[in-house]
């Protein structure tokens, strides 16, 4: 009865179009991601319908790929998975539609996957996943502190109120006229800036784990606006360095706090935000004051959306014995718990 | 030969089966719920009612738009998917010519419509010529008024088909008088056994390469269009998400 399992997971949720095959839920045997991010760089953000577009001229040659890198046939496969939602409703129903279609064709299990799940999950194909743990999910519509007891359960003890981290990164990357996707325009100017400017941090309510980035993109707008009318100039290496202080500041010692207040073995850091340097290395030196913790950084190529993680959460689902059927739809508002 | 036909391009979902020269079943709804949720299980209950699994199939026959984006891309991922994955070939039928096959024996020209709102609507000109439906003039999307004037030019009674006719018959017989002739709802939906029929008929087409007939241009790529050739105005700011996941 120890036979492997080989799972085919499917990403459409926003602009990546992705397919990968994972063994046991933690070996990545292929991995494929299509971006369609130059096609959306010349309009400033995600399109969502172009991006619907793309997905379904890509689908099917994606999973193609995935399953010849992967050397298998659909008689090898275990189960399908694929991410229900969150996301873009017209991107997910790409992926949804063409695992349904998958299962059916070939008798196979389908199981519906949460993103976020993805995302935490993702580490899995790291490091072993140890209980309790708190996962930080930072990407461009995430930001959330999520506990986990055990395989399959979460407990979003903290999230975003209004912008997500990344949303905001995106926004201040434009008023500093960075080109998109800013992120990472502005991790880099970050690191060769000082973080002079001062920036308030959002901490909330004693105690709250919830995140609030809305006020700090304004006074980085305001800060911008204001030394333009009085003619002067901000450098944009200070900006990006102050910012991200700001926004890495707030994430990390709410994490830490959180990762002591719940005893956790194991922090996790997932999303696509985590391929952020300043995050990473503040997060390593702060969980310096919780020896015995481990801190789980997946490789950039896994933090961005791709469908190994998808796999990877779907194999522990299959294993739950969790099952979607046919009627199985996309859903934007998907709930993790 | 075995043909599966999927047409889910607009609030009609149509599935049906064909085997050599016959129409084993087909399933056809006209209400307002989710494609998405209910193409797959109308596929395999239709299947499974009469006993045919999908490895037998011999081809998949999709109605590839004009309609509604959403629509029309889940029915071509699903149709693309599974002559994909299944090694059979997939051919595409326009949604109009689908439904212009209801006029099969109306001796003038036939119209098929969907509403595109905004007094737009997307439509072709057809016609049966020794019993095969032929394109007269190809789909587009027109103002229903200039399509009813470009009409009442040629001498021929017009056959208006589909669920979005009777919005426009007022309009058209306004152009046209007597001339105009409007489906009744026993014609109005599109048949997926005309889908299959037609789609028999048409180019096998690899299923990677498989894409939909959107007719027109997704909204922000049409501006930034017009933008680079400087066509723009500062007032037609395309509006965007810049969410990675809303
Ligand atoms: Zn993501």
């Amino acid at each position: 009865m120890n036979e492997d399992v080989y799972v085919l997971g499917i990403e459409t949720s926003c602009d990546e179009t992705a397919a990968a095959v994972v063994k046991n839920g933690k070996e990545i045997v292929s991995n494929v991601v299509a971006s369609q991010m130059e096609s959306h760089r010349r309009f400033g953000g995600v399109v969502p319908e172009i991006a619907s577009r793309h997905h379904v001229e890509q689908i099917t040659l994606v999973i193609e790929e995935a399953m010849q890198r992967a050397g298998v046939s659909f008689s090898n496969l275990d189960a399908v998975a694929v991410t229900a939602g969150p996301g873009l409703v017209g991107a997910l129903l790409v992926g949804v539609n063409a695992a349904k279609a998958l299962a059916f064709a070939h008798g196979l299990p389908l199981v519906g996957v949460h993103h976020i799940a993805g995302h935490i999950y993702a580490n899995q194909l790291v490091a072993e996943m140890k209980f309790p743990l708190l996962a930080l999910v930072v990407s461009g519509g995430h930001t959330e502190l999520i506990y986990m007891e055990e395989h399959g359960k979460f407990t979003v003890i903290g999230e975003t109120r209004d912008d997500a981290a990344g949303e905001a990164y995106d926004k201040v990357a434009r008023a500093l006229g960075l080109p998109y996707p800013g992120g990472p325009h502005i991790d880099r100017l970050a690191h060769e800036g000082e973080p002079v400017i001062d920036l308030p941090r959002a901490w909330l309510e004693e105690g709250s784990y919830d995140f609030s980035f809305s006020g700090l993109k304004s006074a980085v707008l305001n800060t911008l606006h204001n030394a333009k009318q009085r003619g002067e100039e901000i450098d944009p290496k200070h900006m990006a360095a102050s910012f991200q202080e700001s926004v890495v500041d707030v994430l990390v010692t709410k994490t830490v706090q959180a990762a002591k207040q719940y005893r956790v073995r194991q922090v996790l850091l997932a999303g696509g935000v985590a391929a952020n340097r300043g995050l990473r290395s503040a997060l390593q030196d702060k969980m310096k004051e919780l020896p015995g913790v481990e801190l789980v950084i997946p490789p950039l190529s896994l933090c961005t959306d791709n469908a190994a993680m998808i796999a990877a959460a779907g194999t522990v689902l299959y294993w739950q014995g969790k099952r979607s059927d046919l009627a199985l739809n996309a859903n934007p508002g998907l709930p993790l718990v | 030969m075995k043909i599966l036909g999927i047409d889910t391009s607009n609030m009609p979902l149509g599935i049906a089966l064909m085997d050599g020269n016959v129409i084993k079943g087909e399933i056809i709804t006209n209400v307002k719920k989710d494609h998405s949720a209910r193409a797959m299980p109308a596929i395999e209950s239709l299947l499974r009612q009469c006993g045919i699994t999908p490895d037998e199939l011999d081809l998949i026959v999709v109605a590839k738009g004009p309609g509604s984006y959403t629509g029309v891309r889940i029915g071509v991922t699903i149709a693309k998917t599974l002559a994909w994955s299944l090694g059979i070939p997939i051919a595409g039928v326009s949604s109009l010519e689908v439904l212009a096959a209801n006029g099969r024996y109306f001796p003038g020209v036939i119209v098929p419509l969907f509403d595109a709102r905004r007094g737009q609507i997307y439509t072709g000109l057809y016609r049966y010529e020794g019993g095969v439906l032929r394109c007269l003039e190809e789909d587009r999307i027109v103002a229903a008024d200039e399509w009813a004037h470009q009409l009442s030019q040629q001498g021929e009674d017009v056959l208006l088909v589909g669920v979005d006719a009777p919005l426009y018959s007022e309009l058209f017989r306004n152009h046209l008088g007597e001339r105009v002739h409007v489906a009744p709802p026993s014609l109005a939906l599109p048949r997926p056994s005309e889908l299959v029929m037609l789609g028999k008929e048409k180019e096998r087409e690899n299923a990677h390469a498989f894409v939909p007939n959107y007719i027109r241009l997704a909204e922000a790529e049409a501006k930034w269009l017009a933008k680079q050739k400087g066509e723009g105005t500062d007032g037609d700011r395309c509006t965007i998400s810049s969410n990675d996941h809303p």
